[in-house]
């Protein structure tokens, strides 16, 4: 078993907001790895910094993606070295059909034959693809939209692939549909490093979970341990443990991690 | 008379959708209206009629030369000033496209004087073909049938090549295009040197009808870019139409109303069009899903 993605301490700027604050983060073969946290933590922001799609980002901090360093690097060729990723919100192309948007997710390739090959292993994991094949993709459901940014980024083949929130506004059947497609993708032996506010989904398919407060992380560790956590439960998953006036006890658990 | 009107008219308007197109290439891609394609396609005519008259070559390589010199001009614009401003605001790039139209403007007057030159083409003016009710020139007819085929190449172009498709991606979502391993940059050279190409075939096909001096595209860019802004701005099919229907319009307000303020109905249109329906007859009003 190897490192695929090891981070170091990295900080970003967005302008002068500091946004990630020293983030440390390995991506082993072979495993899903979770990072959680709040709305504005910084999750989204450590994806585009590795992807390089922030100018002149990472301020801090080195990042190695099959042992070579891609920190600088723009997104056009991190891509070619086997690393995906699914944004936030979709970005699908929108008056692109279901197939050209897949057939953009192969840009990179020239292979024809593992493109087609291609091609029916992601309507094999979505067969609403399939019949919405030549529809734009911005006429789509959301959660059709979302299927198809995944599929649209597995089709690069890679080594490791990035999910930013893809439970983002689907249905409870629709995102328990789309984890267990995750699974069955990392089972062919593709990494992922998943991004989520779904503490209990994420944590129940991953490996390692990590959570991010501010630009840091403030706990890492297995996902089965994780989730008996009392903290996380409390703060990530809505599980009401003793309640103490005025909520002092929120405080005091707070406290603890920093 | 009808017929003849409008049959004259489609010929001059298949050379402003051109110019149409040209321009939405850009607009699409770079988000900006070119201000320098006229001069852009003037100076390309210029060297087609170097390469014609002052060398002696013939016209299918003048014509050939003239297109790769527009290609080249076009890409190296967009890498010399475009690419430079960095985060540029729409003022900012209008003011870039403003500015190179006057480089050029400039060079041609230098080069080749204000004379007035006559580029000599295969295909006659006066010679008429006969088509039942009304007559065609030869010229005409060769505008209207190289200005179909062009659209088709386009359409076939943006349909069924990579690199078209991910061009039309690329001015969709260019986070999406770049994350997808497009290279737009790339993208760009490529869109600034087809739309050069495209304008360069109208300046050509236009100046043995009109006369080959620095001003030769001053009218036509406004009315190609007001045949834009009459289907859109953003669809090709929208502004090549748009530029069909200026040209007929235009003609056929010549032909019954005035002659002389026929240059005025473009404007006129334009005006109508920002007041009634400003998006352009043929933009798709599409409804982004959040
Ligand atoms: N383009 C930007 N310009 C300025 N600040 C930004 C920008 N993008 C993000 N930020 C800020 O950086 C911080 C981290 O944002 P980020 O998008 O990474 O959060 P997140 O953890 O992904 O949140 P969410 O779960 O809501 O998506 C936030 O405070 C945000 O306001
Ligand atoms: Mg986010």
């Amino acid at each position: 078993m190897g490192t695929l993605l090891e981070i170091k301490n990295i900080e970003t700027f967005y302008g002068l907001i500091y946004a990630l604050r020293g983030v440390s983060l390995t991506v082993e073969d072979n495993t899903i790895t979770a990072v959680l946290g709040n709305n504005g933590a910084g999750k989204s922001t450590i994806l585009k910094t590795v992807m390089g799609l922030l100018d002149d980002q990472p301020d801090k901090g080195t990042i190695e993606f099959l042992g070579r360093r891609i920190d600088g690097k723009d997104p056009e060729v991190i891509v070619r070295m086997g690393l995906s990723y699914v944004p936030e919100g979709r970005e699908v192309f929108d008056e692109l059909t279901v197939k050209e948007n897949l057939l953009m997710g192969a840009y990179i390739r020239r292979d024809r034959g593992g493109i087609k090959s291609d091609f029916d292993r992601i309507y094999g994991y979505f067969p609403i693809l399939k019949q919405r094949e030549n529809q734009w993709a911005g006429t789509l459901s959301g959660g059709e939209q979302q299927m198809l940014a995944i599929g649209r980024a597995l089709m690069n083949r890679p080594k490791l692939l990035f999910l930013d929130e893809p439970s983002l506004g689907l249905s409870p059947l629709l995102v328990k549909e789309i984890f267990r497609i995750i699974v069955e993708i990392s089972r062919q032996g593709v990494s992922i490093l998943l991004v989520e506010q779904n503490a209990r989904m994420a944590l129940s398919i991953s490996h390692v979970g990590l959570i991010l407060e501010n630009g840091r992380f403030v706990m890492k560790g297995k996902s089965n341990e994780l989730m008996q956590d009392k903290d996380v439960q409390e703060f990530y998953m809505g599980v009401r443990s003793e309640e103490s006036a005025k909520g002092f006890q929120r405080w005091k658990r707070k406290k603890r991690w920093r | 008379m009808f017929l003849q009107l409008l049959l004259s008219g489609l010929s001059f308007g298949s050379l402003y959708a051109l110019i149409a197109l040209a321009m939405v290439i850009i607009y699409k891609t770079s988000e900006v209206p070119n201000f320098g394609q006229g001069e852009m396609a003037m100076l390309s005519t210029f060297v087609a009629f170097t390469l014609l008259v002052t060398y002696g070559h013939s016209f299918a390589i003048s014509f050939i030369g003239a297109l790769l010199f527009a290609a080249l001009l076009g890409a190296f614009l967009e890498f010399v000033f475009l690419r430079r401003a960095k985060d540029p605001n729409i003022l900012s790039l209008i003011l870039i496209t403003l500015g190179f139209e006057m480089v050029l403007y400039g060079v041609a007057s230098w080069k080749w004087g204000a004379d007035q030159r006559d580029l000599p083409f295969p295909v006659s003016d006066f010679d008429l073909v006969n088509l039942g009710p009304a007559v065609i020139s030869y010229l005409n007819l060769a505008t209207l049938l190289v200005t179909l085929a062009l659209m088709l190449l386009l359409f076939l172009f943006f349909r069924y090549t990579k690199v078209g498709i991910a061009m039309k991606a690329t001015q969709q979502n260019p986070m999406a295009a770049r994350v997808n391993g497009i290279r737009v940059n790339r993208i760009l050279s490529v869109t600034w040197a087809m739309s050069s190409t495209i304008g360069a075939v109208a300046g050509i096909m236009l100046a043995p009808v009109a006369t080959l001096d620095p001003n030769l595209m001053l009218e036509p860019l406004l009315k190609g870019f007001a045949s834009a802004v009459l289907g859109g701005m953003t669809t090709l099919v929208g502004s090549a139409l748009g530029g069909y229907i200026l040209g007929i319009i235009e003609n056929l307000f010549g032909g019954y109303v005035s002659l002389e303020f026929k240059s005025i109905v473009a404007f006129g249109i334009i005006v109508l069009v920002l007041c009634f329906k400003p998006s352009g007859l043929f933009a798709k009003h599409y409804i982004k899903k959040v």
